[in-house]
């Protein structure tokens, strides 16, 4: 449990946000042309990394706005929330 | 059996107030190279062990535990033992562990105080009723006991239950397991380890596995706190952190790893004397033999390894259970706590090979690992010793993902994953 900084609203707390998981995960160009081995890694595969992780997230119960997040998921941590289609910062 | 539990090694070792009873198990310092290494000594690990030893006559193998043994998700969850799944596969799976546990107190020479005191599932809505209904004719299909109970006959079972039609999510009715249960959790890790020992199992606590060494398509070893260990075989059953371990070895893995929450209250005298589920309010309960109500809540939902959870999930779980059970409103939690749980798109665990040669994960058990644990040790054994699936593992392979070949038990198991 924590308190998100809404790029559009400031900051509230987590219970009103949702994650949609891991962020940058590219939708591929020409889905006719993959592999079932591309396709299980586009639709399935995970880093589900311990410590710093990009994410999207969800202002759910506000402005129902999408933005990313980077968490720290060892400690819950956030080290930075920028805007969908901004660069996301370097580490 | 080198110093076998019975009641009159109890009455011997009375008379020297009991400080002389043998070492359960030891504390060895890892050799250069093994058959076979497990990594994670919670339940599953060690019971993968205890099996490799026993039934496939692996004995120069070694588990490699971070920390204590038991002191992950296995001594941290709510110790609930049932087979009701709905998949045939899922059945097969959970009902092999069900009747493994049936006996293994009497197995292992070691109390796991194991209970089939009875599960009841709970419905709360029409959709309810229709999916548990079929759930019950699916389970007998498979051989596996459940009958379907009406509002009154879930009241007679379990009478502290609130059936009011005004309540927000009023029992409609309910599912029963009479064979389900609950068991001791440390005391499983406790008996596998020691039978495991016995037979020349090591295993080694403390040692936190940094790196899996791999040679082009196969493994040779592991990087540990205690050194480097040479081996050909090496099964992961690290449960939340086993995408970290996957990374190590450059392997991804379809697995999301998130806080999942447990409380118990004070203890009170006898007050349930069976373990109640319920899948939309996603509250669950039962008592321990200690008293205390063991309160089940749910996951976070987001990626974390912090072992706490969110308060509000604890909240909404009490909130169903005082709906529920008016009568505990007065009560008093103790300790809350939480486990990382490794969750598989499908909500359904992987037992396999990989695409490496010599390793093989047993994961994605999510929050409801426990109750297979005599079964999952069982057959990952199986997979590690014949470098192929059991036909009871085989649908709970990696290569499902990849296949479609999917068994998902979202929402069709008794509680929402």
């Amino acid at each position: 449990m924590f308190l998100i900084n809404c790029p559009y609203c400031g900051e509230r707390d987590q219970s009103e946000f949702s994650c949609g998981g891991e962020a940058h995960i590219v939708r591929p160009k020409q889905p006719t042309e993959l592999s079932d081995d591309q396709w299980a890694e586009y639709l399935f595969m995970r880093k589900n990394i311990k410590g710093v992780q990009f994410e999207r997230w969800n202002h759910v119960h506000g402005c129902r706005k999408w933005f990313n997040m980077v968490r720290d998921t060892s400690n819950d941590k956030i080290h930075a929330i920028y805007k969908m289609g901004e660069k996301p910062p370097v580490e | 059996m080198k110093n076998k539990y019975s009641i009159f090694s109890l009455i011997k070792n009375a008379f020297s107030q009991h400080e002389n009873w043998k070492q359960a198990w030891g504390d060895p310092e890892p050799k250069r190279e093994y058959e076979a290494i497990i990594i994670g000594g919670g339940g599953h690990g060690l019971a993968t062990a205890y099996y490799l030893a026993k039934k496939h006559n692996m004995r120069n193998i070694a588990v490699l535990e971070k920390g204590w043994i038991g002191g992950g998700n296995t001594g941290r969850n709510t110790t609930i033992i049932r087979s009701n799944y709905l998949w045939d596969a899922s059945a097969g799976l959970y009902d092999h562990a069900l009747k493994i546990w049936e006996n293994l107190s009497q197995e292992l020479n070691y109390n796991i105080m194991f209970s089939q005191r009875g599960v009841m599932n709970l419905a709360h809505n029409l959709q309810d009723v229709r999916d548990l209904k079929r759930r019950t004719h699916a389970n007998r299909l498979n051989g596996i006991d459940a009958v379907w109970l009406n509002t009154d006959q879930v009241k007679k079972f379990c009478p502290i239950i609130n059936i009011s039609p005004d309540i927000r999510y009023p029992v409609l009715g309910g599912t029963l397991q009479r064979r389900a249960g609950t068991a001791r959790h440390d005391a499983v890790a406790w008996g596998y380890a020691r039978g495991a020992d016995e037979m020349g199992v090591d295993i080694i606590q403390n040692c936190e596995v940094n790196g899996i060494k791999r040679n082009g398509d196969h493994v040779e070893g592991v990087e540990t706190s205690k050194g480097f260990i040479k081996t050909k075989k090496i099964g992961v059953v690290a449960a939340g952190h086993s995408s970290v371990i996957a990374n190590m070895a450059g392997l991804k893995l379809p697995l999301e790893s998130k806080p999942l929450q447990a409380l118990v209250s004070e203890p009170v005298k006898p007050i349930i004397d069976t373990v109640v589920m319920s899948n939309a309010v996603h509250a669950y309960v039962s008592q321990s033999d200690k008293g205390e109500l063991v309160i089940g809540a749910g996951t976070d939902a987001y990626v974390s390894y912090t072992q706490r959870g969110s308060h509000d999930v604890v909240e909404g779980t009490l909130k169903a259970i005082l709906e529920l059970y008016p009568i505990f409103s007065r009560m008093k939690m103790l300790r809350q706590w939480g486990g990382i749980v490794d969750i598989c798109p499908d909500a359904s665990p992987i037992i396999s090979k990989t695409n490496i040669k010599g390793l093989y994960f047993n994961c994605g058990w999510g929050t409801g690992g426990f109750k297979a644990t005599p079964g999952s040790g069982d057959l990952f054994a199986h997979t590690i010793a014949n470098d192929e699936p059991h036909k009871l593992n085989a649908a709970f392979n990696l290569n499902r993902f990849v296949s479609g070949d999917l068994v998902d038990e979202h929402g069709a198991a008794a509680v929402a994953h």
